[in-house]
């Protein structure tokens, strides 16, 4: 059996000195997917990027590889995982393609210049979320949507074998939630990624992963299949508002009341 | 993303412009000295006209240049410290420390030596003042860090106000030329060119983290650089350079806000490129700005501070009105 992408074990989150999560076990293997649902402010954000590493852990365990995230240097674990946080500022200006580059930075010494294969592959990443061609735009001049998926891109270029991905659909219309959702449905299927979401749309999640963990925001935290865990009820205690269930060919729906 | 190639060829021809800025700082002047006899000079002829150039024009024009580069590369750190296009080196009250120290070593009637002292002293204590403060419970914000400065940099700017207010007519003069950058008051060259080297090699090994920096904090931690450790070296190293600078020169303006500005514009932003192109450039600017301010309305000297701001509030306002909306 090989290890796991990540493993928390006994993992518990606080924001501001009040326990959100409390003693989560969660461990990621290759080609899974996995959603994290919850209320606004209910510490899914918070979650996400303890579990990256990025924050530390109010107790438990975190293991990226088989290996402590506390004791990792912020390279190695930049080897191991891809974080998309909710929030791009930019105050300085940028290209498109100068962005999607610096996703190869933890893969280059420190006096390496990106080289035409790092190019090349940032070209195919662009292209992969439908911004090829826009390689030398600037990017206070993209959209929050086409910000949102050079972002994407960014990730796909850092090239780790697990996604953290926060609101990946924030900004997006439709057509690009469902082809995000599909390349890292695809990532998942082919390349053997992790995939940890936070969604906000617990349809698209019981049709995206795997398995599904509710957030509380009380220290409380549901873990199971998606097809067991995403049910009417459980959801409108999760999201405190009445919620039915309709199926059409194997795809679930919630609709709120 | 400009490719190794092209980062040299710019590099070579800023060396150049640093070269001509020389060229020019040596032989223009109330006394003139031509090319020749600068050459001569320099390779260790001794006598004649070349004189002024070794002992009065050299070591000013190295002053000014290194003050130039360690101001540029120290406000290029705090804009992507502070990850704001409008910090300079003064923004975090560094040059108001100074300016207290020196204001009061002038009030006292120090001779020069005290004045560098107590310089750097109000710096390092302005530094650690807002470090300190900002810093609090441990997390320090961009925004903390820069209220804290500028808070700082107010009181101090207060306290400099009462020193010139209860000062003697006749100190005056040199306490005002101090506050608006004067090379022609700098007693060595040399420490602020071994600052200016130092912490250049200090940071090139750190400029693609430092790109990286400047897109956020988060995104650069989660892109591999450790972050904590890097905020502290970037502050500690643009504090120490502007407080090299400023002991040196006093406060010259406007140097370390325009230059990474300009060469942004004509380079992009990346740090490799960025921060030897600013050293560069900055330091031919005051060079050059310095010898305006010897000669414009010679015999008399104005204080470079005041041409450096005189160019660079047009050049900066120019530069923003044409930043895309």
């Amino acid at each position: 059996m090989t290890r796991p992408l990540l493993e928390a074990r006994q993992l518990v989150v606080e924001i501001g000195g009040t326990t959100v999560v409390d003693c989560v076990d969660l461990s990621v293997a290759s080609g899974e997917r996995i959603a994290i649902l919850g209320r606004n402010g209910a510490g899914k954000s918070t979650l996400l990027s303890t579990l990256a590493g990025l924050r530390p852990a109010a107790g438990g365990a975190l293991l990226l590889d088989g290996e402590d995230a506390a004791l990792l240097h912020a390279r190695q674990a930049a080897l191991r995982r891809a974080w998309l946080g909710q929030f791009q500022a930019d105050p300085f200006g940028s290209t498109v393609l100068e962005t999607a580059l610096t996703g190869r930075h933890p893969h280059l010494g420190r006096w390496d210049w990106e080289s035409t294969r790092d190019a090349e592959l940032a070209r195919s990443a662009l292209a992969a979320v439908g911004l090829q061609g826009m390689e030398a735009r600037q990017i206070h001049t993209l959209s929050g949507g086409e910000r949102q998926r050079l972002a994407i891109a960014t990730l796909l270029t850092q090239a780790s074998p697990l996604y953290l991905l926060d609101e990946p659909l924030a900004h997006l219309d439709l057509n690009h939630q469902m082809a995000v959702l599909e390349l890292f449905a695809g990532a998942a299927r082919d390349c053997g990624a992790g995939v940890i979401m936070v969604l906000h749309d617990p349809a698209l999640a019981h049709r995206f992963c795997d398995r599904a963990l509710l957030v509380h925001g009380d220290g409380r935290t549901e873990l199971g299949t998606v097809d067991d865990i995403l049910t009417a009820p459980r959801l409108s205690e999760l999201y405190g508002y009445g919620l039915r269930q309709l199926e059409d060919g194997g795809h679930r729906c919630f609709i709120p009341e | 993303m400009p490719t190794r190639r092209r980062a040299f060829l710019i590099l070579v021809s800023l060396c150049l412009l640093a070269v001509a800025s020389f060229g020019l700082a040596l032989t223009v002047g109330s006394f003139k000295v031509s090319y020749g006899e600068v050459l001569a000079s320099l390779l260790g002829q001794e006598g004649g006209p070349g004189d002024v150039v070794l002992q009065l024009r050299l070591p000013r024009a190295l002053a000014g240049f290194a003050c130039g580069g360690l101001l540029a590369l120290a406000g290029a750190l705090m804009q992507v410290l502070l990850r704001n296009p409008l910090a300079d080196p003064y923004v975090l009250g560094i040059s108001g420390g100074a300016g207290v120290g020196a204001m009061f070593a002038m009030l006292l009637g120090l001779p020069v030596i005290g004045i560098d002292g107590l310089a750097f002293v109000g710096a390092f204590a302005a530094m650690l003042l807002v470090f300190g403060l900002a810093h609090g419970d441990g997390s320090w914000t961009q925004t903390r860090l820069l209220l804290t400065g500028v808070i700082v940099a107010a009181g101090c700017g207060a306290l400099v106000a009462l020193m010139l207010s209860i000062a003697d007519e006749h100190k005056l003069r040199g306490m005002l030329f101090w506050l608006m950058g004067d090379l022609g008051q700098s007693a060595q060259w040399w420490p602020a060119f071994v600052a200016l080297a130092v912490s250049l090699l200090l940071t090139m090994p750190f400029a693609r983290e430092l790109n990286l920096l400047s897109r956020g904090l988060m995104q650069a931690q989660a892109l591999g650089v450790a972050v904590g450790r890097l905020r502290y070296a970037i502050y500690l190293l643009a504090s120490v350079a502007t407080a090299a600078s400023v002991t040196t020169a006093g406060s010259i303006g406007f140097v370390g806000l325009v230059v990474p500005h300009l060469v942004r514009l004509a380079t992009g932003n990346d740090q490799r490129l960025l921060l030897p192109a600013s050293v560069l450039a900055g330091g031919s600017l005051l060079v050059l700005a310095d010898t305006l301010a010897r000669t414009l309305i010679a015999p008399q000297q104005l204080p470079v501070g005041v041409l450096t701001a005189l160019i660079g509030v047009p050049v900066f306002l120019f530069l923003l009105s044409r930043q895309p909306k």
